[in-house]
């Protein structure tokens, strides 16, 4: 890897990468040592920065984002392929590497195309434009009478006449510098193309990156190996809040293999030539831990009661719209009831991971950090090491969705490979990382609605109440595991959120309020909550469109037909999403061949085993909009759900690759069906006892939908308007699907299941109650 | 759950020189007999196909194929295999991919990949015993391979592409 010479030549052009590696480079300084710092940070303004074009008229380019399978890396290419003109597969894309990869803040919050693509679009303009420039030197014509396709200018007059980018460029650098504050905020000369003459974009290529997935050819941050590197696993506190007395060296000292057992306040772990050995270590290392004098947390049977007793941490102001009180004072009907979500965890199939290397003076952090920028900047904090000194390689790993923006194994890792001296690799285990890592706050919700005499509904109190209080999630070297064990703390924790549903419906009278409370640890403990995939939106949706579906009952109204009311009665907003919002309902409807009636539906007299029943959901994420319907079997021997059938209408703006859409649209839908069927993490008064997966089932092969479809709905409503923008897609289908599942138990069974997962057990019992 | 095929009592048992076939080619490897393969293929051998996932047999990321068997080599010790090892690096031949990657391909299946070596090599084994596999079959079958970006839907689909091609005739 060459490129940090070539950005620091004097125009001279090195050979960057090795080309046999195009086109699915991701990975160039995965090469040990090739650069010994220090690291200064990428130019964000410079075109060079983004773009570098080869003796072969090939490109590269560096975005400063992650891809965590969702196909972001293809689109990215797409997007700059368009404004560059060049044809894809002439390119290669480098993503998330601190030293050679402009800031861009990495992953999170389903924005990599909303936002980020802007940048890469105006660089690839901007560098177009400098070619054309450069082409109309060359051949001495203005820039009107030149044309442009893949790579090559040609005269428009006389297309035999043409000339290459690299050849353009007579390896030279573009050395042109954009403008604007921020990298959110560059501007360039060239204009973005309109979307009508985009080519690429919109076209459903395949990923780059699944090939050498599938045949084993993909180095991964797991893979990483480094001369002299040596394999360490933590120790974790046996019991939540608890002190370390003791560490009894002599109970492992001798086992084979065995170089040191690293220990700074409650942070402990063993180092081992081989993994093994560190394996065996670190189950053998004898301590002694104190118990903390008090439960650092209610049992998880528990955790409801004690959350709508605790005093909230933070609470906002209720905001009222209308005249709830008089509203209720005049309504037909009351309805109302309350819901619960439990801690969910990421659970990624790999544990966390990390390799760091403290060589040179420097440190270097392999990993599959999705914000590799805030890990640099975290651990240079943590480790008391200048920046400069400091950078991340952002290599491929198991899935994020947030997990590893609060990335413990990056910081623990560096702090070892710098307490030894040499590279150390670490490795969580997997009851590490299903009792340990971040997770999703539980909710408490209570929800009343008001209908009048025509089943219109008029007022509705929302009040939700989350245990997030200290969520974290941003690499801060205050707040990872490592540095709370450490006793570390910032001056206050984060106050978290408790958040409102997110609808475009019409209720004249409302009344939303929302808390966060605290469990009695709020340090060192295994219930940290932080991002996960929209780090509320499933809950509250699940809370909220379950409501909506109880009103609808109530008001003996098709669930389809009521929410289209509502939304037709709503105010438009300045991103359409009302009349989006409805397009999106009426193209789930009528994908899924909805039969207008209300819920339950009718049983027949004789008792079959399965009843079967459909249910809706809507929300948006952003500016995404995403309705669901789930078709389910209800088992009432067993009380096993399976959800036969999905449907999921979206609309995310302009589509980059719609096919990389609709996959990660059904993966983000059997994830939440993953939380609405089988996940809670659980635990007693002393630790979490969700360990593996059998202690903590996930969604299974046997459970998976027989058939899935999805309608991109996708459109500008506005002719007026010059563009169509792309939204974020990572997390719109994932939210509203929880509720889903749910309204159609209620239409198969008239049971309300209010408080995921809906496990057999769960659902036989509620079947029984109602003596289904 | 411990990792429990790393109890103690397995130490101090000792260096042992094992052999493995793996992929057709022999090697010679100097560890501890009750080393799991998974850490003697990803370590010793640099084969970085089986992943770890659990280390306790419940996730199958770690999946490599011991004469036709689909075996958990993380919790599989380096001295009780007996037979030949394929592994994810195996399964392409002549520079062709197996019919199966290459399904995987057109399928678009993977999201993350993390786990599609369990994924893949989990649905080889039942194509070899089983070319033409019911839907139930399939599901069945699958059930042990975890996958937490789900990506079930696509890799059903998938085997059933290359089911299909197996039943008109194409060599698998």
């Amino acid at each position: 890897m060459k490129r940090r010479g070539f950005l620091q030549g004097s125009g001279a052009l090195v050979i960057t990468l090795s080309l046999g590696a195009l086109p699915g480079t991701r990975i160039p300084a995965a090469e040990p040592a090739a650069v010994a710092g220090p690291y200064p940070d990428p130019d964000f303004r410079q075109i060079d920065t983004w773009i570098v074009i080869h003796p072969d008229n090939t490109a590269t380019f560096y975005v400063g984002k992650t891809d965590g399978g969702q196909g972001t890396g293809t689109a990215f290419r797409q997007m700059m392929c368009d404004e560059l003109d060049m044809a894809y597969d002439r390119t290669s894309l480098i993503m998330g590497c601190t030293d050679i990869t402009p800031d861009q803040g990495g992953s999170g919050g389903s924005d990599a195309i909303e936002r980020d693509g802007w940048a890469m679009r105006r660089v690839s303009a901007e560098a177009r434009r400098t070619l054309l420039e450069l082409g109309s030197q060359h051949f001495g014509v203005p820039v009107e009478m030149l044309t442009v396709a893949n790579g090559t200018i040609a005269l428009k007059a006389d297309a035999t006449k043409k000339v290459t980018y690299a050849e353009l460029l007579g390896g030279k650098r573009f050395n042109v510098a954009l403008t604007g504050r921020n990298v959110d905020n560059l501007v360039s000369k060239a204009e973005v193309k309109p979307v009508g003459e985009l080519r690429v974009v919109g076209q459903p290529l395949k990923r780059y990156d699944i090939p050498a997935k599938v045949d084993g050819s993909l180095k991964w941050a797991v893979d990483m190996k480094l001369p002299g590197m040596v394999h360490a696993r933590n120790v974790r506190p046996p019991f939540a809040g608890a002190t370390l007395q003791r560490i009894d060296e002599s109970s492992v000292s001798a086992l084979p293999g065995f170089i040191r057992v690293v220990s700074r306040g409650n942070y402990v772990a063993v180092v081992c030539q081989r993994e093994e050995q560190a394996i065996r270590a670190a189950q053998a290392l004898k301590a002694e831990w104190q118990k903390p004098a008090s439960a650092p947390f209610p049992a998880s049977n528990q955790l409801f009661d004690y959350m709508r007793r605790a005093t909230p941490t933070s609470a906002g102001e209720a905001q009222v719209q209308g005249d709830p009180d008089a509203a209720f004072a005049g309504a037909a009907r009351i309805v109302e009831a309350e819901y619960e979500v439990p801690f969910q965890g990421h659970t990624a199939i790999g544990p966390a991971h990390a390799l760091a290397d403290p060589s040179n003076g420097q440190m270097t952090i392999y990993s599959n950090d999705m914000k590799a920028y805030g890990l640099r900047n975290g651990v240079a904090t943590f480790l008391g090491m200048p920046r400069e000194k400091v950078r991340v390689v952002y290599m491929d790993g198991p899935q994020v969705y947030g997990r590893t923006a609060a990335d413990d194994a990056g910081f623990e890792a560096a702090f070892l490979a710098k307490e030894l001296g040499r590279p150390v690799r670490l490795q969580w285990t997997r009851a590490e990382e299903t009792a340990w890592d971040t997770k999703g706050p539980p909710y408490v919700f209570k929800l009343r609605g008001g209908l009048d005499a025509g089943g219109k509904l008029t007022a509705l109190e929302y009040d939700a109440c989350s245990a997030d209080h200290n969520h974290l999630g941003y690499n801060e070297p205050d707040t990872v595991l490592i540095a709370q064990l450490m006793g570390r703390r910032p001056e206050r924790p984060a106050r978290g959120s408790a958040e409102a549903p997110s609808v475009m419906y019409a209720i004249p009278n409302r009344r939303t309020s929302a808390r966060v409370v605290s469990l009695p640890l709020v340090w060192e403990t295994p219930l940290r909550t932080g991002n996960l995939r929209d780090p509320n939106g499933p809950q509250v949706t699940f809370a909220f469109e379950s409501f909506i579906d109880e009103l609808a009952a109530a008001a003996k109204a098709d669930p389809v037909q009521f929410r289209l009311g509502m939304l037709e009665n709503a105010k438009e907003d300045a991103v359409f999403r009302r009349a989006r919002s409805l397009a999106v309902v009426r193209a789930a409807a009528k994908a899924f061949n909805w039969d207008t009636r209300t819920s339950p539906r009718p049983r027949a007299a004789s008792r079959s085993k399965v009843l079967t029943g459909r249910g809706i959901s809507y929300t948006y994420r952003s500016n995404t909009i995403a309705a669901t319907i789930a078709e389910v079997e209800v088992n009432r021997d067993t009380g096993r759900i399976w959800v036969k059938r999905l449907v999921c209408a979206h609309d995310c703006g302009l589509v980059i690759n719609p096919e990389g859409l609709r996959h990660t649209v059904e993966c983000g839908m059997l994830h939440a069906l993953s939380r609405a069927l089988w996940e809670e993490v659980q635990f007693d008064a002393e630790k979490v006892t969700s360990v593996d997966w059998a202690t903590h089932p996930t969604l299974r092969h046997s459970d998976t939908p027989e058939k899935i479809d999805i309608v991109l709905v996708n459109g500008d409503p506005n002719p007026g308007r010059a563009d169509l923008p792309p939204y974020g897609a990572g997390e719109g289908s994932h939210k509203p699907l929880i509720a889903a599942v749910a309204n159609a138990v209620f239409d198969a069974t008239g049971v309300r299941l209010r408080r995921p997962p809906f496990r057999s057990e769960r659902v036989l019992a509620a079947l029984k109650a109602a003596s289904v | 759950m411990k990792e429990s095929h790393l109890t103690l009592a397995g130490l101090h048992e000792g260096i042992m020189s094992i052999k493995l076939t793996v992929n057709g080619a022999t090697h010679e490897v100097d560890v501890e007999p009750s080393t799991p393969l998974l850490y003697v293929l990803r370590n010793d051998l640099d084969l970085h196909g089986p992943r770890f996932g659990c280390g306790v047999g419940q996730c199958s990321v770690c999946t490599v194929i011991i004469d036709g068997v689909a075996t958990r080599s993380c919790i599989t010790p380096v001295s009780a295999v007996r037979g030949e090892i394929t592994t994810l690096e195996g399964l392409s031949k002549d520079g062709k991919l197996h019919p199966l990657q290459q399904a995987w391909i057109d399928e678009q299946a993977a999201q993350c990949g993390y786990c599609q070596n369990g994924q893949i090599m989990t649905a080889k084994a039942l194509l070899d015993r089983n070319p033409n596999p019911s839907d139930a079959q399939i599901r069945a079958a699958m059930d042990g391979a975890l996958c937490r970006c789900m990506t079930y839907y696509r890799v059903q689909a998938a085997i059933r592409r290359v089911a299909r091609g197996a039943k008109s005739g194409e060599s698998r």
